[in-house]
């Protein structure tokens, strides 16, 4: 009996955890990617025609990648109440209310990746222009109320109750929760650097195998200069959110820096596999970890023995080593931005080293890596809570059975929905390359 | 009227949305499904693919709204069906993904082989998805789904007769919807040889579906009983007036009347979601769970409304804008 509900509280984690690990490149990609459709259309309509036909050509991968966001979306709202119904159940009243306003952004990028895609041969250059602005709005919008819910799971506030039912909410205070001002502008900015990277990957790619021309310098540019944008300010904001997390959610802060006593002159594990006491095969810097929470050495860490085990998330491994991968791949991208700064700096234009291409091929995939290791420190280093304090992920999870066999079959479907995906992107950049024309994509009128 | 009136009347309307335009698109990949061969479906394909394409989107997004406003004004009621009709709303949840994915793909694809297969991927999922969301329905209007139920019955909770009948009821309502629809798109476009061809079928699922209907009173009748005595009670009006408007727009479409047929056609759809909603009163999940005990706090229900009030001001000229350009031609440069 208590096997079969762990072995169906483990199947709902790995499906939830893969369903959600699929979406969210697919979500960066809705939230950041049309800005730099924005930008290649401003330029396109100030006379530089490679910009606009980028702008055409991109508007196209914008809507078959928002078109996967979307249904994959669908299934985790889904999932929520399938997998989660005591989570639902309690507090769906005060979880909800985010996912309300998110609805309206998400109805409302819908509509205008429509307009805008339609707009192309129907309205003026300018207003064709102007009915992108609101797909980044809406983008913006969208991720600051999805964050916003996960950051009340971690800092759950605004609302009171008695005897396990929900008795009154104030709406401002769960949006604007202790965990939102730290969270939701870490996501958002690593939503710009992954669609950043990834679409200018992809373009590093052509530049190695030598397609050279104007339109692939200003395909890698364009996202890469959002990305350069975005990074350092990353990296700032993800320290300040490590810092508010050792304050906020000590144990999670303890699990994913092997903090074993609380103590001052902690220090900083560099990987290693955690044995209780001691990680071995790490790297340690004597009282970093103090350091960096308090910016000296005599600051006190909470260590894990502050809860009992059973308040403690499990894999210490998996939390460290997806932080410091983070980390490690952040501080990557700095080092790539400013040798493409230097470069421009001093020679007003791309490095030729063939080793910068190499490094900026492999930044997409990097990116999404940093991505599902920022959240697996979230939400792995959340447990054995759901909702913070307040409710045990073993106490939301269904009775259902079969858990296992709908994971299976979503491996395979969403398998077929990504191979499907990259064949037809791949297509698509074929045809353009043939000289092609592609009208046919989601959303679109039809030819002619 | 309370703000949980008005939450559970926003809920409704979201909920008719759905099941006319969902409904619509729905519909639409049946008749891809059974239009037949590359050659001889193609022209009423290619006139289904010109009506979903500019709303297959916003149309399902009336699917996350509802979802969103149950779960957040009346969450006791949704983790209940959730737990108890796990197995139903996994396959209508993995159903949307199919479909979408092989709607957006097809577009996109280049060879044939490629089209047929996403086609029929689009095509079959239409089909099931409405089937399982109908036993759904079915399950909580015969009152298997209760707060205490879990996950008790996985299975016999919505393979009862009613909860396939409704289930197959459904998928005739799209089709039906969607068949008028078309009738209307194909008049629009001038095309007198496709109306015909959605007429004919329009008229035969319009037959069909009332026969539904009418075994469907029966099963309510014996497995359903509090929903029969509220659609022979309280709800008889609306009943009566979706079965005239059903019978009217099934004269209107074999008169060749086509003007108003689709107001009409959605009308009696209307009127059905409505029938429920009142026959179940004050029930969410009949004899079980009122209306009342489910509501959250009213903190929750002011903010709903607030998200409802920005909703109307913000999408409302946003699809207008959509509706103007889609029926819009091109600009003459270009």
């Amino acid at each position: 009996m208590i096997a079969a509900s762990t072995s169906n509280l483990l199947a709902a984690r790995e499906q939830m955890a893969f369903t959600l690990a699929f979406h969210i490149p697919f979500a960066c990609m809705g939230i950041a990617f049309p800005l730099m459709v924005l930008i290649a259309n401003w330029l396109g309509i100030r006379g530089d025609a490679d910009a606009l036909r980028l702008a055409q050509r991109w508007s196209k991968v914008m809507a078959v990648t928002f078109a996967v966001g979307a249904v994959t979306g669908t299934v985790l709202s889904f999932e929520l109440g399938l997998l989660w119904p005591g989570m639902m159940g309690r507090y769906g009243d005060v979880f909800g209310i985010p996912f309300g306003i998110e609805g309206i952004f998400f109805f409302t990028e819908a509509i205008f990746i429509a307009i805008y895609i339609y707009g192309w041969k129907r309205l003026s250059p300018r207003a064709h222009l102007l009915s992108a602005v609101p797909i980044v709005i809406a983008g913006i919008g969208g991720a600051f109320s999805v964050v916003t819910a996960n950051s009340w799971m971690n800092q759950p506030g605004g609302f009171t109750e008695a005897n396990g039912k929900v008795t009154s909410v104030d709406a401002i205070d769960v949006i604007f929760n202790k965990a939102t001002p730290y969270e939701v502008p870490h996501m958002l900015l690593a939503a710009y650097i992954v669609a950043g990277f990834l679409v200018s990957s992809v373009y590093a790619v052509g530049w190695l195998r030598g397609r050279r021309d104007r339109m692939h310098r200003l395909g890698f540019v364009i996202p890469f200069a959002v990305a350069a944008v975005a990074t350092p300010i990353q990296l700032f904001v993800g320290d300040t959110a490590a810092r508010a997390i050792a304050k906020h959610q000590p144990v999670k802060f303890a699990a994913m820096e092997y903090v074993q006593k609380t103590s001052t002159d902690v220090p900083e594990w560099i990987y290693g596999i955690y044995n209780g006491g001691n990680p071995k095969w790490g790297i340690s810097i004597p009282g970093f970890d103090s350091f960096l929470v308090g910016f000296s050495t005599d600051s006190k860490v909470t260590g894990l023995d502050s809860v009992p085990t059973s308040d403690q998330p499990g894999p210490k491994t998996l939390l460290h080593w997806s932080f410091d991968t983070m980390v490690f791949i952040g501080t990557g991208f700095l080092l790539l931005v400013i040798w493409w700064l230097f470069v421009l700096w001093r020679r007003r234009a791309l490095p030729k080293s063939p080793w910068f291409w190499r490094c900026c091929s492999v930044t997409g995939v990097l990116a999404i890596v940093a991505l599902w290791c920022g959240w697996i420190v979230t939400e792995v280093g959340r447990q054995p809570w759901i909702v913070y304090g307040k409710l045990r992920t073993s106490d939301a999870v269904t009775n259902s059975g079969g858990i296992w066999i709908t994971f299976a079959i979503v491996i395979v479907l969403y398998g077929a929905l990504l191979a499907g995906t990259i064949v037809l992107l791949r297509s698509m950049a074929r045809r353009w390359r043939a000289g092609e024309e592609v009208d046919n994509v989601p959303y679109a009128p039809p030819p002619g | 009227m309370t703000s949980t009136d008005v939450v559970l009347v926003v809920l409704w309307i979201g909920v008719t949305a759905y099941a006319v335009l969902g409904g619509a698109d729905f519909g639409g990949g049946l008749w891809d499904l059974v239009a037949g061969g590359a050659e001889r479906g193609r022209r009423p394909r290619d006139l289904i693919d010109r009506a979903i394409t500019p709303v297959w989107e916003a149309n399902h997004t009336w699917l996350i709204f509802d979802l969103v406003v149950l779960w957040t004004a009346f969450s006791p009621a949704f983790a209940a069906v959730m737990s108890t009709l796990f197995v139903p709303l996994t396959f209508a949840a993995l159903g949307i993904v199919l479909r979408g994915a092989g709607f957006a793909f097809r577009h996109v694809s280049e060879r044939l082989e490629a089209q047929r297969a996403f086609g029929a991927m689009f095509a079959v999922a239409s089909v099931l998805t409405p089937f399982f969301m109908g036993t759904v329905v079915g399950a909580v209007a015969s009152g298997k789904v209760t707060p205490s139920t879990g996950s008790a019955q996985a299975w016999s909770s919505w393979t009862g007769a009613l909860p396939l009948l409704i289930g197959v009821m459904f998928v005739v309502t799209s089709a039906y919807v969607s068949a008028v629809f078309l009738v209307h798109e194909a008049r629009r476009e001038g095309d007198a040889e496709l109306e015909r061809y959605f007429r004919t079928r329009a008229v035969i699922v319009g037959v069909v579906g009332g026969a539904v209907a009418a075994a469907g009173v029966v099963v309510l009748h014996a497995d359903a009983r509090y929903v029969y005595d509220g659609l022979v009670g309280k709800a008889l009006p609306l009943a009566i007036l979706s079965s005239v408007c059903g019978i009217a727009a099934l004269v209107l479409l074999a008169v060749r009347e086509t003007r108003f047929v689709r107001g009409v056609a959605v009308l009696a759809v209307a009127a059905v979601v409505w029938a429920w909603g009142v026959a179940q009163r004050p029930y969410l999940l009949p004899k079980t769970l009122t209306i009342d005990q489910a509501a959250s706090s009213s903190g929750t229900m002011d903010a709903l409304l607030v998200i409802f009030v920005a909703a109307l001001l913000v999408i409302g000229p946003s699809l207008g804008l959509l509706f103007v350009l889609s029926q819009r031609r091109t600009l003459g440069k270009e």
